[in-house]
């Protein structure tokens, strides 16, 4: 579902000395259909650039990243737009939204996206907000005003809310109490079962062990430190 | 899927002066493309040559119409561009005065778009009227009410009911939510998202303000000194800027 070959990264500062920073080189993974790969490794090592490369968020500047068969690295903005509506699906670290949309909104917005009934999508979105304890009375409000752990759990709402066969999961338990961490990881394995391809940061030793599958050190795809000279 | 608008190698000169140069790109139906840059970069000059409200000094502008494929606008008879400026395309100004026929009733000013294509019927008209009013939050009773009697929001959102009801597929805006307050921008922001899905609109707006271009624009164009200098999609060129331009743009924002 997911195949990334020899993709590196360079962070170009043109308003600081034109300081060039590799940051990633030879990164090489698969992940199949049904199959959670945790991304390890320090702070600064590259997980979150990774993922965000694999969104299509960050420029590779080199290799491919095959994402249900199109190459996010040559593709055209609306190819990329296209598979993140349908195909790939991505649970930030932080909610980002308009504000006034009343929450049962924000997390319906995926589904209404793709041009399911609009009943449809807010009864999902129902269901999930209930899943993830977010009282009822707040659904009709922006989660702008939310405090942080609602916030995930809205976003995380909204990353489920559509099917997606591949999904990127940025520290998705981070923050939750034990309760909800247990009904995120649930998720996941939900997802798994039904045959996403599904890559995860994940911070919480116990949740990646739980979900993942198998890890990938990205610390691995590191430059060298005499490549910054 | 074949474009609604392409644009090739549009370029426009105030006498020796470059107001823009060597632009294309395409636009797909359902798009929102932004086109961001500081004041005089461009970006407004680009958009009036779009509209045909500037005449572009060569290039092509590529519309699909309706009935006869492709045309070019900028070939195209006055009486065939006024047709679809009244039709298919709408163009929302930065200043709703300049959009709207400050002496004729809210319901006026949306209903004459409507008489302009061919209604007649008055009850229809009105039920339209009122209709449109509804779904930019402006309340049944105002209908009567001439725009200097509205608020800034309010006549921004009325200016927008008067491009729509002729359901047009492609809508320019000039920096829609400049110069209103934050909490009626983010009111607007949420109108203009939703307008944009439920009719499948295609929509180019220009603006100087990122936060709404990255709420609202699907594909991102960053201009300076008229020419385009980076293009993406809107996250990509926000979050991971490749040009140095874009990258002091970028990280000038004031956090809030």
């Amino acid at each position: 579902m997911i195949h990334i070959e020899n993709v590196s990264k360079t962070f170009t500062l043109h308003n600081q000395g034109s300081a060039a920073i590799p940051v990633m080189t030879g990164a090489t993974l698969s992940v199949a259909a049904g199959e959670c790969v945790a991304l390890t490794g320090n702070s600064g090592a590259g997980k979150s650039t990774l993922m965000r490369m694999i969104y299509g968020n960050y420029l590779a500047a080199s290799g491919r990243i095959e994402v249900d068969g199109t190459d996010i690295v040559t593709a055209e903005p609306r190819e990329i737009l296209a598979l993140r509506r349908q195909t790939l699906g991505y649970v930030s670290q932080f909610l980002r939204v308009v504000p006034r949309v009343p929450t049962l909104e924000v997390v319906a917005e995926p589904l209404l996206a793709i041009g399911t009934d609009r009943a449809i999508a807010l009864a999902r979105a129902e269901e999930l907000l209930h899943r993830l304890n977010i009282p009822e009375t707040l659904w009709t409000l922006s989660p702008t005003t939310f405090s942080g752990g609602e916030q995930q759990r809205v976003n995380i709402a909204r990353g489920f809310a559509h099917t997606y066969p591949a999904m990127l999961l940025d520290e998705p338990t981070a923050s939750l109490d034990a309760t909800n961490r247990a009904t995120v990881l649930t998720l996941i394995e939900e997802a798994k079962a039904r045959g996403a391809a599904v890559i995860g940061i994940f911070h919480d030793v116990e949740a990646r062990e739980r979900v993942a599958d198998r890890e990938v050190d990205v610390s691995v795809f590191t430059p060298k430190r005499e490549a910054l000279q | 899927m074949t474009p609604l608008l392409s644009v090739r190698d549009l370029h426009k000169s105030y006498g020796s002066r470059i107001g823009c140069t060597g632009v294309n790109f395409d636009l797909y139906p359902g798009e929102v493309l932004g086109i961001v840059g500081e004041s005089g970069s461009g970006k407004s000059t680009l958009l009036n040559a779009l509209a045909g409200h500037l005449e572009a000094d060569h290039g092509e502008v590529l519309f699909q119409t309706r009935h006869e494929g492709l045309r070019d606008m900028r070939l195209m008879s006055e009486a065939e561009r006024r047709m679809l400026s009244r039709t298919d395309w709408a163009f929302v100004h930065q200043h709703a005065r300049d959009g709207l026929r400050m002496s004729v009733s809210a319901g006026g000013n949306v209903g004459e778009r409507l008489m302009a294509v061919g209604a007649r019927n008055y009850g229809d008209i009105r039920a339209q009227a009122i209709d449109w009013l509804g779904r930019v939050e402006i309340s049944e009773d105002r209908v009567d009410d001439r725009p200097s009697a509205f608020s800034g929001g309010m006549q921004q959102r009325l200016q927008i009911a008067r491009n729509l009801v002729t359901g047009p597929r492609l809508v320019f805006m000039d920096e829609p939510t400049g110069g209103l307050d934050v909490s009626v921008q983010a009111r607007l922001l949420d109108l203009l998202r939703s307008l944009v899905r439920e009719m499948g609109l295609s929509a180019i707006i220009v603006t100087h303000d990122l936060a709404v271009v990255r709420l609202l624009a699907d594909r991102l164009m960053v201009m300076k000194s008229g020419h385009v200098v980076e293009s993406g999609l809107t996250d990509q060129v926000l979050d991971d800027p490749q040009h140095p331009y874009t990258q002091l743009l970028v990280s000038s924002i004031l956090q809030v």
